[in-house]
């Protein structure tokens, strides 16, 4: 099949603008949202359970931070040799310079990595900072109940730094919410499915970042449904895009000056169809059970089953890639790993071994929020997909 | 139908013109500080009307008249394949990076690595040595017959630098120092090339290939037979010039 490339896009303007420029626009958003006299409540993973908050009326911000702007500024306090995400985000919100993070009322952060977890220590000296202890063994039965403490633990938390009662009929209406925003979310990015492909991996990834600057669920959930539609409509009318190698990326968070890596795939004969990442689909993948009576052992059900490489045993960051290597007919696979993350540059090796068992072929690359490696990226991508 | 080949390297621009399977005309000139410069005369001097061009390297982009341009990994693969049978693997290395590719019967890339972080380990690392005991590369294998190899810890080429420097203010003889290097890089690139599951034969390619010493001690790193030939620093042009031999010149 010939087919024209590009055609979505420029169909489409305006709307992939609103979430391309989610995060910038975003700023105003906050502003507005906070002189409602609304709570903001910023976050660092995906861990923390967003119902919580949502059941206040507060908003959630995602704060890990995308560019090397403050990392010189973290690294008066923080080691080099650290995860660029810590640096950076650590950076924003010591220098002020990220409006999220100064319109956040509370940061909620998670004892997932080492780097993290520590870091919340010095963050905490100059901004509330809660910090949920994060059982890092998915399947052990004390788990379960531990992680329900914390969950219960932070609903306190919420309640005292805000005033407020928080009750479990809120709590369930935010669950039902929230999956709503989660099944738009799913809908949008299972367009990677179709083959060949509607839509570019540079614009799955806009939209997917950008959902997490959207501070009211209703509107996101719309525009979400909305560009689903439009896309599938568009691709029924024949506005399909080459058909062209098609990576599954897995890893870190990607997202800001990151997006480097998925560039390289693109510029260089691939297309991202699905990406596997704590921005992508780990985290929005399974719903919360709405039918269960507890709705704390719920949320903290569906939260402990985040595949993140902090966890150990991880069988559902492996249970996810499965059904997506097939469900996407991925070629290949990208793993991003940024500069330090020991969890899951250790986890490359199971994961390499995991793809070339099905059959794919993989290639782990490390990076950091700087662009001075992107010639090295090109070449590595570029034969990376000159040997599938 | 006849191709070149251009692989435009962070040292050394490397091309070749082939009629089907023999090798015409090879050349081999220094990059320089202008690579789109020194890729048009090494074009320029191989040129015959309807051959196909193929570029790789680093400055695989910057040729106008290239007609495809394939990177050094692939050419790499091919072009060692070319030379040499049952190759089940190469390691290059170059001027500014290292790579180790493993290849299926085809010749065609299944896996590969690369250093492409810092100089440690490559060719880079070598001349900054060689300068520091103002050797001539060309005498490396002379020099370092019999030298027992002094120790270089640091991989990083600045602290090796200073390193060597303190070893000959402890009047350790250059010759050691000389080997102490080559068994240093051979070590670290076949830590790395352990990653990849290697067999067969290994193909060592790149403008360190045509030293012996780091042949023998690349192999004794590995355990495994390591193989080169004097075409060794011209497989990437080779390969990009078969890649060529297919290709319908528009």
């Amino acid at each position: 099949m010939t087919v024209k490339v590009d055609k979505i896009k420029k169909e489409l303007p305006e709307i992939f603008e609103s979430f391309s420029e989610a995060r910038r626009n975003g700023f105003l958003g906050a502003k507005a949202f906070k002189e409602q006299n609304r709570p903001m409540v910023g976050t660092f993973c995906t861990f923390m359970p967003q119902e919580l908050p949502l059941a206040m009326g507060a908003a959630i911000v995602s704060l890990c931070a995308t560019s090397d702007e403050t990392i010189t500024e973290a690294e008066k306090d923080l080691p080099r040799n650290l995860c660029p995400l810590i640096k950076s985000s650590y950076g924003f919100g010591k220098t002020d310079k990220c409006p999220y993070f100064f319109f956040s009322d509370l940061v909620v952060g998670e004892t997932t990595c080492d780097g993290k977890r520590k870091m919340f220590e010095l963050m905490g000296e100059y901004k509330p900072v809660h910090v949920m202890e994060l059982p890092h063994n998915p399947v052990a039965d004390r788990s379960l109940g531990m992680w329900i403490d914390e969950i219960k633990k932070l609903k306190g938390v919420l309640e005292d730094q805000f005033d407020v009662t928080i009750t479990d009929d809120q709590v369930r209406e935010a669950v039902v919410l929230r999956n709503r925003e989660r099944k738009a979310l799913k809908d949008f990015y299972a367009l990677g499915k179709l083959k060949p492909s509607a839509i570019g991996g540079v614009d799955l990834l806009k939209v997917l970042y950008g959902s997490t600057f959207k501070f009211e669920k209703e509107d996101s959930i719309r525009e979400l449904e909305a560009l689903t539609e439009k896309v599938k409509t568009a691709y029924e009318a024949g506005q399909v895009l080459e058909d062209k190698p098609r990576i599954l990326i897995t890893g870190c968070p990607i997202g800001g000056v990151t997006e480097k890596v998925v560039k390289a795939i693109e510029d260089n004969g691939g297309r991202v169809v699905f990406y596997e990442n704590c921005m992508g689909a780990k985290a929005v993948e399974d719903l919360v059970d709405e039918s269960q009576e507890d709705v704390y052992q719920a949320l903290a059900d569906k939260y402990l089953k985040i595949g993140c490489s902090c966890m150990s045993p991880n069988p559902h960051r492996f249970d996810l890639l499965d059904r997506a290597l097939d469900d996407y007919q991925v070629d290949a696979v990208i793993e991003v790993v940024l500069q330090a993350c020991h969890t899951y540059a250790i986890e490359t090796t199971s994961v390499k071994r995991f793809v070339n068992d099905k059959d794919r072929p993989y290639m782990s690359v490390e990076t950091d929020y700087s662009t001075s490696d992107v010639g090295q990226l090109n070449t590595r991508m570029a034969a990376f997909i000159e040997m599938l | 139908m006849k191709s070149i080949g251009i692989d435009s390297g962070s040292t050394m621009t490397k091309g070749v013109r082939m009629d089907g399977a023999v090798i015409e005309k090879k050349i081999m000139v220094p990059t320089g500080p202008n690579p789109r410069k020194t890729l048009e005369a090494v074009h320029a001097e191989l040129y015959e009307e309807g051959a196909y061009t193929v570029t790789t390297g680093y400055g695989r982009n910057l040729l106008k008249a290239s007609d495809k341009q394939v990177t050094e990994i692939t050419c790499h693969g091919l072009g060692a394949g070319f030379i040499h049978e049952d190759i089940g693997a190469v390691i290059d290395i170059g001027g500014q990076d290292s790579k180790i590719i493993l290849l299926d019967q085809g010749g065609y890339v299944r896996d590969f690595l690369m250093n492409d972080k810092c100089a440690a380990g490559t060719g880079r690392f070598m001349e900054v040595i060689v300068r520091l005991l103002q050797m001539d590369m060309d005498d490396m294998d002379t020099m370092v017959v019999g030298a027992s190899p002094a120790k270089i810890s640091s991989m990083c080429t600045v602290f090796a630098e200073s390193e060597v420097v303190s070893l000959l203010a402890q009047d350790v003889e250059p010759a050691s120092i000389a080997k102490g290097v080559v068994e240093s890089i051979c070590r670290r690139t076949a830590n790395m090339a352990m990653r990849l599951p290697l067999q067969g034969k290994v193909f060592f390619s790149g403008g360190l290939s045509n030293v012996a010493a780091m042949q023998s001690s690349l192999s004794t790193h590995l355990g495994m037979e390591v193989v080169t030939h004097e075409n060794g620093q011209y497989v990437g042009a080779i390969g990009a010039a078969m890649i060529g031999a297919r290709q319908k010149k528009e």
